[in-house]
C-alpha cells in the first residue's frame, strides 16, 4: 500500500516537472535568437536594418538592411494565399459539404499525403520540373522566381488550410443546416448564409495559420525563389525571402561577426511575425470554442 | 435486526455554486437493498456516486458526513482507493474494459499489486460463479469482454467489482441499457447478492425499485422526500408528492 | 438565375478539389518515373563516389535513421507525459493555459529558426560540434509540440467510463492513466509516433547547421559525428556540384526514397486508424 503511494506521489512528480520541458524550451529560444538578434540590431540601427535596400555583407564597409527581403517574404506569402486559400477551402467545402462518406475516405488520405510531403521534394520538383516549365510557358529569363515560389507553397498551405477548415465546418450545428434547408434553402444558400458566416473565425484562423507557414517555410523558397537580392520588379522576379537569407549564408559566416548577428536579427524578425500569427489565429479558435 | 452500514448525516453537494443535493439525512442498512428513486436530474446519481466520492471529478464541493467503517470518507485523508475497493460500483451503461474477460475480473486485484496466478484464476472463477457467468464464457476467459452481450457485458462488470470483495456495491441504473431479460437476470442477482453484500441501486424504474429493495429512497430536486421500507411506502405512502410519483402522474 | 449561381458555385467547389488531387500528382508522378530505376540493392547500399556525381545514398540512409530514431527517442517520451499531464491532470489552470500557449507557440516557429537556435545552443554553446547529437536534439525539440498534440487528443478519445471504472475498482489517477488510458489509446499514440517520424526524417532546414554534411564516404561513427542525410543530400546534388546532368539523376532516385519512406509511414498511419474506427465498439 505504502509502495502504491510513493509510486504515485512520484510519478505525479516526475508528470508536472516534465511537462514544464516545453515552456522552457520556448523560454529558451526566444531568448537566445532575441539576445542574438538584438545585437543586430543595435550594431545596424533599426532602421537601417528594417527599411536598408543595400545588403552586402561582405563588403568593406557591409551594408546590412533587409527590406528586400521582407517584402519578398511578404509578396511570395501573399501569392500563395491567393493559390492556397481557395483550393483550400473549396476542398474543405467539397469535402465536408458535397462528397459522400466513401469519396470522403478515399479523398482525405491524400490532402494529408500532400501534408506530409518533405519541403525538400517540393523545392526538387520545383528547380527540375515546375521551375524549367514556367520558364518556357511565359519566355522568361528564369523560372525560378516570386511566382513559383508563391505557386509551391500555395500547394504546400493547402491541406493546412483545408483540414483546419474542415474542423470548423464540422462544428456546424446539424440542425442551423436543416433550419435552412427546411426554409427552401438551396445548398448554396445554406453554405454561403449558414455554414460560412458560423464558421467565420476559424476560416480566419485558418487563413492566419497558413500564412505563419508559407512565411517560415525555408527549403522552398531557398530552392525554388531565384535567390536575388533586389527588391521584387514583378511577379516573375527572382527574390529572396527571410528564410532563404537565414539559410542561405549561416552555413558560410563566422560566429560572432556582425554578419552572423544580423542572420539571428532576420530570424527575430520571422519569429516575432509568426509567434503574432499564431497568436492572433489562436484568439479567433478560442473564440469560437467559447461559442 | 438491522445494522446501519452507512450513515449520511446533513450532506449538501455542490458543483460550482449550484446546490444539487441538500441536507441528505440517512441510513444504509446491512445485507439489505436500498433503492433510489426519483424523476431524472433530481440528484439520484449524485447522491449515489456520493459514497465512493465519483464526484471528485468534477469538482464537487461537499458539506456533511457519510460515516462508513466508523470515518467520515468526506475526509480529506480518506484512502480513495481503499475506500472504493469497500464500496464496488457498476454503471448505467456496461463498460467492460476493452481487454478479455479474465483481465477485466482480475483488474481490481492486478492494482493492488496481487500478482500470485492461482489466486487470481481462482478469486476470478469465483467471481463470474457469482454472476452466473462463469458457464457461458468458461471456454473463452481470454476472449475480449466486448464480445459478450449487453447483459452478459453489466454481469461481468458486476463480476469485476465483485472481486475485490466488496462490503457495499452501488449500481447506477444498472439496467437501464438492457433488455427485459437480462435485467430480469440482474434483479434475481441482487437478490442472492445481497446476503454477502449492502446493495445501493438507482432505478428510474419504479416497479424495479419495488422488486428488488428493502428500502426506497425518494428524492427529488435534490432532497429527500421520504424514506422508509420499500413495502410501507409501495403500499402506503406519506407523502403525497411520493404517491403521485410511484403511481405515474408525475414523473 | 439562382440555379445558375447554385450549379456554378458547385462546379467551382469540384473544380478546387480536383486541382488540390492534381496539385499533388504534380509532385509524385515525376519522382516515381525518374526515381525508381535502379534503387535496390546498389543505390540504397553504395557509397557515393567522386563527390555526389556516382554511387548510392547508404551513408544518408544511415544518417536520416539515427537522427530520426534519436530524435523520436529524445522527444517520444517527453511529449507523451506532456500530453498526460494536459489531457489527464490539466491543473491547475494557469500552468495549463501556459504550457498549452507555448505549444501552440513552439508549432508555428519555422523550422529554420529551430536550426539557428540548435546551432547557438547545441553546436556553439554545449560544444557539440556539427554532429548527429546536435541535430537529433534539434528536431526532437521541432517534433515535440506535434507529438504533445497528437497523443494529447489520443488520451482525449479514450471513453471518460472506462476512466471512471477504473477509479471505481480503486485506481489512483495514475494507476488510471497506465494501466487503462495509455493501453486504450495506444493504437492511436502508436499512429503519432509513425506520423512524428515521417515529419523528422523530411526535415531539412532544422539539420543544415546542425548535424548535416553533404559528402561522407564513411558511416557516423559516433554521437559526435557529422552525418549524410537524405532531404540535405536532395538539397545538395540539385543546388552544389559541378555536373548537374549527372546529379539529378541522383537527386530523382534520392527523392523517391525518401517519398516512399515518407508514404508508407502515412499510409501505415491511415490504415491503422481507418481500422480502428471499424473496429471501435464503445
Amino acid at each position: 500500500m505504502k509502495k502504491r503511494k510513493l509510486r504515485d506521489g512520484l510519478a505525479t512528480f516526475l508528470i508536472y516537472t516534465i511537462s514544464l520541458i516545453s515552456i522552457i524550451i520556448l523560454g529558451l529560444i526566444v531568448y537566445d535568437i532575441f539576445t542574438k538578434g538584438y545585437i543586430a540590431f543595435k550594431e545596424v540601427g533599426f532602421t537601417n536594418f528594417i527599411f536598408g535596400r543595400k545588403y552586402y555583407p561582405t563588403m568593406d564597409p557591409p551594408s546590412f538592411g533587409i527590406f528586400n527581403f521582407i517584402v519578398s517574404s511578404i509578396f511570395v506569402t501573399l501569392g500563395s494565399i491567393l493559390i492556397g486559400l481557395p483550393l483550400g477551402v473549396g476542398s474543405a467545402l467539397f469535402l465536408s459539404e458535397y462528397a459522400n462518406l466513401k469519396t470522403k475516405e478515399i479523398l482525405k488520405p491524400f490532402i494529408e499525403i500532400l501534408s506530409s510531403i518533405p519541403s525538400v521534394i517540393f523545392g526538387f520538383i520545383g528547380i527540375v520540373f515546375i521551375g524549367p516549365f514556367i520558364r518556357k510557358f511565359f519566355n522568361i529569363p528564369t523560372g525560378l522566381n516570386l511566382f513559383t515560389a508563391s505557386f509551391i507553397l500555395g500547394i504546400v498551405i493547402i491541406p493546412i488550410i483545408s483540414s483546419l477548415t474542415e474542423d470548423a465546418l464540422s462544428t456546424v450545428p446539424s440542425t442551423l443546416k436543416e433550419a435552412s434547408y427546411a426554409l427552401g434553402g438551396t445548398k448554396y444558400d445554406t453554405i454561403t448564409r449558414v455554414v460560412i458566416p458560423y464558421t467565420k473565425g476559424a476560416l480566419i484562423s485558418a487563413l492566419l495559420l497558413g500564412i505563419g507557414r508559407s512565411i517560415g517555410e525555408t527549403m522552398i523558397v531557398l530552392m525554388v525563389a531565384g535567390g536575388a537580392m533586389n527588391f521584387p520588379n514583378s511577379i516573375f522576379s527572382p527574390v529572396r525571402p527571410l528564410t532563404a537569407t537565414i539559410a542561405a549564408e549561416m552555413g558560410e559566416t563566422a560566429v560572432g561577426t556582425t554578419h552572423f548577428y544580423v542572420l539571428y536579427g532576420i530570424a527575430l524578425v520571422l519569429l516575432f511575425l509568426t509567434l503574432f500569427l499564431t497568436l492572433v489565429s489562436n484568439k479567433f479558435i478560442k473564440n469560437l470554442k467559447r461559442e | 435486526m438491522v445494522n446501519e452500514k452507512i450513515k449520511v448525516e446533513n450532506f449538501n453537494l455542490y458543483f460550482n455554486e449550484k446546490q444539487v443535493l441538500k441536507n441528505i439525512n440517512l441510513s444504509i442498512f446491512e445485507k439489505k437493498v436500498t433503492a433510489i428513486i426519483g424523476p431524472s436530474g433530481c440528484g439520484k446519481s449524485t447522491l449515489i456516486r456520493s459514497f465512493n466520492r465519483m464526484n471528485d471529478f468534477y469538482n464537487a464541493r461537499v458539506e456533511g458526513k457519510i460515516i462508513f467503517d466508523r470515518m467520515n470518507i468526506n475526509d480529506k485523508n480518506v484512502d480513495l482507493s481503499l475506500l472504493r475497493t469497500k464500496i464496488g460500483m457498476v454503471f448505467q451503461k456496461p463498460n467492460p474494459f476493452p481487454f478479455s474477460i479474465y483481465e477485466n475480473v482480475a483488474f481490481g486485484l492486478r492494482v493492488k499489486g496481487i500478482k500470485d496466478k492461482s489466486f487470481l484464476d481462482q478469486k476470478v472463477v469465483k467471481s463470474l460463479k457469482d454472476v452466473w457467468l462463469y458457464d457461458e464464457v468458461k471456454d473463452r476467459l481470454f476472449d475480449s469482454a466486448l464480445s459478450l452481450s449487453g447483459g452478459q457485458q453489466q454481469r461481468l462488470c458486476i463480476a469485476r467489482a465483485l472481486a475485490n470483495d466488496p462490503e457495499v456495491l452501488l449500481l447506477d441504473e444498472p439496467t437501464s441499457a438492457l433488455d427485459p431479460k437480462s435485467t430480469q437476470k440482474i434483479e434475481e442477482l441482487l437478490e442472492v447478492l445481497k446476503e454477502q453484500l449492502t446493495i445501493i441501486i438507482v432505478t428510474h424504474n419504479i416497479a424495479q425499485a419495488g422488486r428488488v429493495s428493502d428500502y426506497t429512497l425518494f428524492i427529488y430536486l435534490g432532497e429527500i422526500v421520504e424514506f422508509g421500507e420499500t413495502k410501507k411506502m409501495f403500499t402506503a405512502p406519506e407523502n403525497k408528492r411520493t404517491e403521485e410519483y410511484i403511481t405515474g402522474i408525475f414523473g | 438565375m439562382k440555379k445558375i449561381k447554385e450549379k456554378g458555385f458547385e462546379i467551382v467547389i469540384y473544380v478546387t478539389t480536383i486541382l488540390t488531387i492534381s496539385s499533388l500528382l504534380i509532385f509524385l508522378v515525376p519522382i516515381f518515373k525518374n526515381g525508381y530505376k535502379g534503387i535496390f540493392p546498389e543505390f540504397l547500399f553504395t557509397f557515393p563516389k567522386n563527390g555526389m556525381t556516382e554511387g548510392g545514398i547508404f551513408p544518408a540512409i544511415v544518417g536520416t535513421f539515427y537522427l530520426t530514431i534519436l530524435s523520436i527517442i529524445f522527444s517520444f517520451p517527453v511529449g507523451v507525459i506532456t500530453a498526460v499531464y494536459l489531457a489527464e491532470y490539466g491543473k491547475p489552470k494557469f500552468l495549463v493555459d501556459l504550457l498549452k500557449t507555448s505549444i501552440t507557440t513552439l508549432s508555428g516557429i519555422p523550422s529554420i529558426i529551430f536550426g539557428l537556435f540548435g546551432l547557438s545552443f547545441f553546436v556553439i554553446k554545449f560544444s557539440l560540434e556539427v554532429s548527429l547529437l546536435s541535430g537529433s536534439l534539434t528536431l526532437a525539440i521541432l517534433s515535440l509540440p506535434i507529438i504533445i498534440k497528437s497523443v494529447e487528443e489520443s488520451l482525449k478519445s479514450v471513453p471518460i467510463t472506462f476512466k471512471e471504472a477504473a477509479y471505481s475498482l480503486g485506481c489512483s489517477k495514475f494507476e488510471t492513466i497506465y494501466k487503462i488510458s495509455i493501453p486504450i489509446a495506444f493504437p492511436n499514440i502508436l499512429t503519432s509516433l509513425i506520423l512524428s517520424v515521417g515529419r523528422i526524417a523530411g526535415e531539412t532546414a532544422p539539420i543544415m547547421f546542425t548535424a548535416a554534411t553533404l559528402y561522407s564516404r564513411k558511416l557516423p561513427k559516433s554521437l559526435s559525428s557529422e552525418v549524410m542525410a537524405i532531404p540535405y543530400h536532395i538539397y545538395g546534388l540539385v543546388t552544389e556540384g559541378v555536373s548537374p546532368e549527372k546529379q539529378v539523376p541522383i537527386a530523382y532516385k534520392s527523392a523517391f526514397v525518401l517519398l516512399l519512406l515518407v508514404l508508407i509511414l502515412n499510409l501505415s498511419a491511415i490504415l491503422i486508424r481507418q481500422k480502428l474506427r471499424r473496429q471501435r465498439k464503445w
